[in-house]
């Protein structure tokens, strides 16, 4: 790291005391780089094996990395904190403007601790923090934002992260919203932010940042954004954006459909990329410091049914998980009532994928008769049906009850204590990601650190394995590379999809001009070491990876490599644990 | 680039207006923004920086990212008013549009910065002095949705 370079700084804000500092730790990102490296380093400073998602102990940890700033696409922000969905590590990536924000502002990681008495929002500018009073924006739904931006100085350069109703109510899937259109999805942030009474956190600020060599740096960065903006890698998430992948993957059948029930959907096709863009898009942007601009919104022309001629337009932002976990696994095969269901996510402030997984898992359980009229309060979910789908979400994240306080804590919990397990669809205790491809994409589901799709693209090995088999400690070696390579990435906060660009070559090179003289052997043991530590701190706090299994349906219905051996699938499971534990 | 030779139409103000002077750099049409900021880094490191202090552009949402976005460049007046501000006569009007800032004269009182309607000029807080735009249209080059246009009479 350059000696000048703020990234070092962490700032900490503690809610109870309303006292902030600021502490310089070279040490961290020198060994651990930035990102996730850095944050599950904090987060394990900061928080005790046994400290309790919702207690006031529970910190809130956002990093960013050395590439912020100065090269394009390391545009994310890694959040860390206890799950209070899984109970163990949570982990959630968010681009927007926050990791340029958070580096203009002149830091490389935040930490936020205690809980404040009253409803408040954080408003960091560069080296001030100011705690606000929150009281009457608590309980308000999209608006708080608005409010908060009009009040607010740093229009353009400044991230806004808030959360919904769902986040104040402690949802477990409750998450973040930054920039309207940007989420920390996974894992219930939204649902620590609330038990926090923190309804907002702002950060701006604007600095010049050093490099070693600036002929070099701007050679590189020239270089780096001509790949990004030409190359085919990347056409994809230009164009269409990730809904591209609706068409290829339900021809493949590998783009789950009611609950994982059927292999097939018609008119699925309406519900394209292609249609999307076509009849919907209204706009696209981009995350700060990325030139790829995959954010697509769509304009919902709305009519006022009490009034003629009165419309409303909101904007949504779509893209292919939203149409997995709200279209195809719903049965919904209409553009408008796709975004119908986005609309409401949004208000709510809910995780997009675990709540359409959980509908579905509610719609399914409904037609088994494992639960009824009583329980739904008078709602008959049914595949399609988009205008139950949106009571449901307004029962979930206000309904006083108890099934619906028992939905709120997630598909694992419900089915746990009213019986489905079988066929919820929930790995580690979090819902699954929109592609059911083959064993891999569900083995990543389940051992990745964070039960995410993109911890180790397991779909991309699927892909590979539906033309050349694997043997199933090929497999699992691919996972764990992949995994643990993507640790390097998310340490530097590189946005996934431009992973092709950054080849291990172009990564350090660009570490060299951000000061980081380190080899391919070197960084490839530090994204060891950092998936090491994620675990350490996962079965630190009880995860339990004895007793990991895949829920029972993914065996019962074709995926894109066909149906899924059991005996195959429980020796890649044998073989992960082992390697995982040889880890630690 | 004939048809620019008499009229522009200044898509972030919605207005038509004649001009009869040089605009290196002028926003084409602000509805393509994406809000990437990839100019605004651009102008910096024409001035020799990374990050984003050193920059003159700016990029606003225009209240909310769904109403998408403005851009503010220096559109080079060519009796501009950041120059007359300047109790110092720190910023020399540029032959052919613009001003050039002399760096020794200025004082750090930014009435510059306070003079440009369109916001257009940078502010480098450690050194306490405005960023002028030097025309050099890095920022339209870098542009990937040709929200910006550089023209050279
Ligand atoms: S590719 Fe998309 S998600 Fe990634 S940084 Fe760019 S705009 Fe953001
Ligand atoms: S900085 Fe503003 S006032 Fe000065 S020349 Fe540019 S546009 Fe005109
Ligand atoms: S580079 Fe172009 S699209 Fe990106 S912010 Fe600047 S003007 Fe907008």
């Amino acid at each position: 790291m350059i000696k000048d370079d703020p990234l070092k700084r962490v700032l900490y804000i503690d809610l109870t005391k309303k006292r902030f500092w600021i502490e310089e730790r070279p040490d961290l990102f020198t060994h651990y780089i930035g990102g996730c490296g850095v944050a599950i380093k904090l987060l394990d400073e900061n928080c005790s094996p046994d400290t309790h998602p919702f207690s006031s102990d529970n910190p809130i940890v956002f990093a960013v990395g050395p590439l912020t700033g100065l090269f394009p696409i390391a545009s994310k922000t890694v959040a860390m904190f206890k799950s209070p969905h899984t109970g163990n590590l949570g982990e959630s990536h968010a681009g927007g403007r926050s990791a340029i924000a958070i580096r203009m502002a002149g830091y490389g990681a935040i930490v936020i601790k205690g809980r404040s008495e009253r409803p408040c929002y954080i408003s960091i500018h560069d080296n001030k923090v100011f705690f606000r009073d929150a009281t009457t924006l608590w309980g308000l739904e999209e608006s708080a934002g608005k409010i908060i931006r009009n009040r607010e100085p740093g229009a353009g350069l400044r991230t806004i992260m808030r959360i919904g109703p769902a986040g104040e109510r402690l949802i477990s899937f409750a998450c973040v919203t930054l920039e309207t259109y940007r989420h920390f999805g996974r894992l219930g942030l939204g649902a620590i932010f609330g038990s926090k009474n923190l309804k907002a956190v702002l950060i701006t600020g604007k600095r010049d940042l050093p490099v070693t060599d600036f002929k070099e740096y701007k050679n590189l960065y020239l270089d780096l954004i001509r790949q990004l903006s030409e190359s085919e890698k990347m056409k994809k998430y230009h164009e269409l954006g990730t809904p591209a992948n609706v068409l290829p993957l339900s021809f493949s059948k590998g783009i789950p459909i009611k609950n994982l029930l059927d292999t097939e959907l018609r008119g699925i096709e309406n519900i394209s990329g292609e249609n999307f863009a076509q009849r919907y898009l209204a706009r696209r942007v981009a995350c700060a410091h990325c030139p790829v601009a995959c954010v697509h919104l769509a304009a919902l022309r709305k009519p006022y049914e009490d009034e003629a001629y009165f419309y409303r337009t909101v904007y949504l932002s779509y893209d292919y998980e939203l149409i997995y976990a709200l279209g195809s696994m719903l049965g919904i095969t209409e553009c408008e009532d796709v975004l119908k269901l986005i609309e409401i996510v949004e208000d709510m402030g809910v995780d997009a994928i675990s709540t359409g997984v959980t509908l579905a898992w509610i719609t399914e359980a409904f037609e088994k008769g494992i639960i009824n009229e009583k329980q739904t309060e008078g709602i008959i979910p049914q595949w399609g049906k988009v205008d139950s789908y949106i009571e449901l979400v307004r029962k979930i994240v206000y309904s006083e009850a108890e099934f619906f306080k028992d939905v709120a804590k997630g598909i694992d919990f419900v089915s746990s204590k009213y019986g489905g397990k079988d066929f919820a669809l929930t790995y580690g205790k979090n819902e699954m990601p929109g592609y059911h491809t083959g064993l891999a994409a569900h083995l990543g589901y389940l051992f990745g650190a964070r039960h995410s799709h993109l911890d180790s693209a397991g779909y991309a090995i699927d892909k590979e394995a539906m033309i050349k088999p694997v043997t199933a400690e090929q497999l699992v070696e691919k996972i764990l590379n992949e995994e643990q390579w993507r640790q390097i990435l998310s340490s530097l906060v590189i946005c996934f999809f431009g992973r092709e660009i950054y080849t291990p070559e172009i990564v350090l090179k660009c570490l060299k001009i951000a000061g980081f003289n380190l080899n391919e052997e070197e960084i490839l043991r530090i994204g060891k070491k950092i998936y090491a530590n994620k675990y350490s701190f996962k079965i630190n706090s009880g995860f339990d990876i004895e007793n990991l299994t895949l829920p029972k349906r993914v065996f019962e219905t074709p995926s894109s490599n066909g149906l899924l051996d059991k005996d195959f699938s429980d020796r890649a499971i044998t073989l992960l644990k082992e390697n995982i534990k040889s880890l630690l | 680039m004939k048809k620019y030779e008499n009229f522009f139409f200044h898509a972030q103000l919605g207005i038509i207006t004649c001009y009869n002077f040089i605009m290196p750099v002028f926003v084409k049409d602000s509805e393509k923004c994406v809000g990437c900021l990839i100019c605004m880094f651009a102008c910096s490191r024409a001035h020799q920086s990374a990050g984003l202090e050193s920059s003159c552009i700016k990029v606003r949402s225009q209240g909310g990212i769904s109403r998408g976005f403005s851009v503010f460049v220096c559109r080079g007046c060519e009796d501009p008013p950041c120059a007359r501000a300047c109790p110092e006569d720190a910023l020399i009007v540029r032959k052919g549009g613009g001003v050039l800032l002399k760096e020794e004269r200025c004082t750090g009182c930014g009435y510059c910065v306070k003079a440009c309607i369109l916001d257009a000029i940078g502010w480098k807080n450690e050194k306490n002095k405005p960023v002028i735009c030097i025309q050099c249209g890095e920022c339209a080059k870098s542009c990937h949705y040709k929200v910006l246009e550089f023209v050279r009479k």
